[in-house]
């Protein structure tokens, strides 16, 4: 479904079901150069299970319109403004790699708004490497191929995802094209196309420690035991700030595609002690 | 996965899709030869019918041991995925239901094995689905045949049997710019031999039957998504941008941004008209392709052997095959087929039907059969099989020679297949 933030369309993916903002609200958040696609299991599992889901394009990305939020801060007002216009007052944030830092943000520029973070994989800092930074600049299909294969641990992911019969690193790489040929707005980005911009806001993302202690909510930190995007060790200390219990899944970094079902137990049982928690605190 | 890249296309032939069994350790791939799947709890059934899980239901629809050929093709071809079938033409029927209706129209090459002509000429207009046909090297014949109702450009990587080369960038800028995907049968060429997409086909299919099982023993088909065609930009396919009403409202393009097509066809087409891929089928199929890139070499290596024998022949009146500079697709097949334009490719005796007929009951090792792709030689003469009620004039404008005779080369030595081409074209000759 469409919504107008900042004067721009902005989608969001609502699980399969028409969006109800008086249930209990999700929003997911995606990873440099995807969209609101690499969530709909989960999207839709939490749909149909009496929640409102949310699964974002980002500006610049996929059906949202605009120029791609300048910093992971930005993205996280744009996040704040799109549940405005979706009449939202509190939500749990879900986010992935990228889309991690922002729900992390997200957290900390609204601490009475946010109910839960769950972090998949995340890391702080998120240091993107020399190498994939100038190929994403030079040559994105490159840079392409290179996240591909860095993100997924095996040539078997089953049963893979959104259904049997799909080839993960052919999905995922025609996904990162087709949002790297269709993102609007470049000239007011960080990058010389869509992937070094996304990128960039991970490598530059700063303050993420000071943001972990604005946070009020639970959190909760899911991980890739062989991930070679954010090594499960990079994730410690942002762990640790957030006071997040941590969850180690066989899988690497794109946990959404690779083990859709240990994610999908691995974030209800995150959002379930987290409205534990939030019915003892309260 | 070690490296900065995926691996390359051998490792993939072995691997892609497949891992040890999690349940049982064994290596090799299990036919999970099972019509139905358990469900785990309520939930995970409830999830399932949701489309909130991914998993195996019915057998129909998909498999595990389907999966893993369906993932390894789509891994060689470069795609998002595919989806395994009964046979090549259920591909062809599979792609084309799911884009087509009462009213549709496509435009396709008239180079085209007779099957497929069949289903388009004769059996789809039954049902409002029009095709007009146009030669493959008629540019803009297939530019001036588009209309506001065509759904689907559709042609052979190399046309049956004259070997024409598509030309897939050219058709597929065609395509796009009618925004209609390009469809290709992929089954001459196998991705060893070319991958389509890389030159801007939308969508492949193969039968399987062919060269990837390549044993001459099962039928099947797969049909490949490239994920690269927007349907969403194209504004032609509410069949995947509107909700359907039958899955919960699902609008596929929003489920999957690049395999929105795989979605309605599995849900849809494999679901409604059931032409599935037995488990059986799936696991041989499957080891023929665990030796693809051993056996195209080989067929290649042993096809250009025997094209440049009959070449060298006086009784060969021609030799179709596009790496002769004789051939028409020549320059066309240097550009998109380096590693070789297959094993398949017809060449005229010189003289009567009647020779023709000499020539092929003389062979030895070559089989007289209707197929093509077989690790074994084989051979058709059409004048006197699939085109035996015509009559010269019906042949020529075929583009078929009383002395056609197509040949499938196989996996034997080269030398023993020349001897035996020797002979039959000595019988031919004496038989005049």
């Amino acid at each position: 479904m469409m919504f107008t933030v900042a004067g721009r369309e902005a989608y969001a993916y609502s699980g399969g079901k028409p969006f109800d903002a008086t249930l209990p609200c999700i929003v997911f958040v995606h990873g440099a150069l995807n969209d609101h696609s690499v969530w709909t299991l989960l999207a839709r599992w939490f749909a149909h299970h009496g929640h409102a889901v949310l699964a974002l394009d980002l500006p610049g990305h996929g059906r949202s319109t605009g120029a791609p939020a300048p910093s992971v801060q930005a993205a996280a007002q744009w996040l704040l403004a799109l549940l405005d216009a979706a009449g939202v007052a509190r939500a749990a944030v879900v986010g992935h790699s990228l889309g991690s830092l922002i729900a992390l943000e997200a957290a900390a520029q609204a601490p009475g708004r946010i109910t839960q973070l769950v972090m998949i994989g995340t890391a702080y800092p998120m240091k993107v490497g020399a190498a994939l930074l100038d190929t994403a600049r030079a040559r994105p299909l490159a840079a392409i191929d290179m996240v591909n294969a860095f993100s997924l641990s095996s040539l078997a992911c089953k049963p893979s995802f959104p259904g049997p019969g799909m080839w993960l690193h052919g999905s995922q790489r025609a996904l990162m094209r087709r949002t790297l040929a269709g993102a609007s707005g470049l000239e007011a980005g960080v990058g010389a196309n869509l992937l070094e911009h996304d990128l960039r806001l991970c490598d530059r993302y700063a303050g993420g420690l000071e943001a972990a202690a604005r946070v009020r909510c639970p959190a909760h930190v899911v991980l890739g035991r062989d991930d070679r995007m954010t090594s499960p060790k990079a994730a410690r200390d942002i762990a640790a700030a957030l006071h997040a219990r941590v969850t180690l899944l066989a899988g690497g970094h794109s946990l959404m595609a690779e083990a859709p079902d240990a994610l999908l137990a691995a974030l209800r049982a995150a959002l379930a002690d987290a409205a534990t928690t939030a019915a003892q605190a309260s | 996965m070690p490296g900065a890249a995926d691996p390359g296309f051998d490792t993939l032939t072995i691997h892609a899709g497949a891992a040890p069994d999690p349940a049982t350790g064994a290596r090799a791939l299990p036919i999970y030869l099972s019509t139905s799947f358990v469900y785990q709890s309520s939930e995970h059934a409830a999830s399932l019918f949701d489309m909130a899980r991914s998993g195996h239901v019915y057998s129909r629809v998909s498999n595990p041991t389907n999966a893993v050929l369906e993932e390894r093709v789509a891994a060689l071809q470069g795609g998002v995925g595919a989806i395994a079938t009964a046979s090549g033409h259920a591909a062809l029927h599979l792609a084309i239901a799911t884009l087509a209706g009462a009213g549709s129209h496509i435009v396709a090459s008239t180079a085209l094995y007779g099957g497929s002509h069949n289903l388009l000429a004769y059996t789809l207009p039954r049902f409002g689905i029009r095709t007009s046909f146009v030669r493959p090297d008629d540019i803009d014949g297939w530019r001036a045949a588009i209309r506001p109702e065509t759904r689907l450009l559709f042609g052979e990587t190399l046309g049956n049997p004259g070997l024409e080369v598509l030309d897939i960038p050219t058709l597929s800028a065609i395509a796009h710019a009618a925004r209609v995907p390009l469809l290709v049968d992929s089954t001459f060429t196998t991705p060893w031999l070319m991958k389509p997409f890389e030159h801007g086909a939308d969508l492949v299919f193969h039968s399987a039957t062919k060269f990837l099982s390549g044993h001459g023993t099962v039928l099947g088909g797969v049909l490949v998504d490239g994920g690269t065609f927007d349907w969403d930009a194209s504004g032609r396919f509410p069949e995947l941008t509107a909700p359907y009403e039958r899955l919960q409202g699902m609008v596929f393009s929003e489920e999957s941004s690049v395999a929105a097509f795989l979605l309605r066809a599995r849900r849809e087409g494999l679901r409604d008209f059931g032409a599935c891929m037995s488990p059986h089928t799936a696991w041989l199929i499957l080891q023929g392709i665990e030796t693809l890139p051993l056996r195209m070499a080989r067929h290649v290596e042993n096809t250009r052997k025997v094209v440049a024998f009959l070449a060298a022949q006086p009784m060969v009146a021609r030799v179709g095959y596009p790496e002769l500079a004789s051939h028409p697709s020549h320059a066309l097949a240097a550009k998109l087929l380096p590693r070789g334009a297959g094993s398949v490719f017809a060449f005229d005796v010189a003289g009567s039907r009647t020779q023709g007929q000499a020539f092929i009951e003389a062979l030895r090792i070559f089989s007289h059969l209707t197929n093509v792709g077989d690790c074994r030689s084989l051979v058709t003469h059409p004048a006197s099989t699939t085109h035996a009620r015509m009559d010269d004039a019906a042949l020529a404008a075929a583009g078929i020679a009383a002395g056609t005779i197509r040949l499938s080369i196989g996996l034997e030595d080269a030398d023993d297949l020349i001897d035996d081409l020797k002979r039959a074209l000595d019988a031919a000759r004496k038989a005049q």
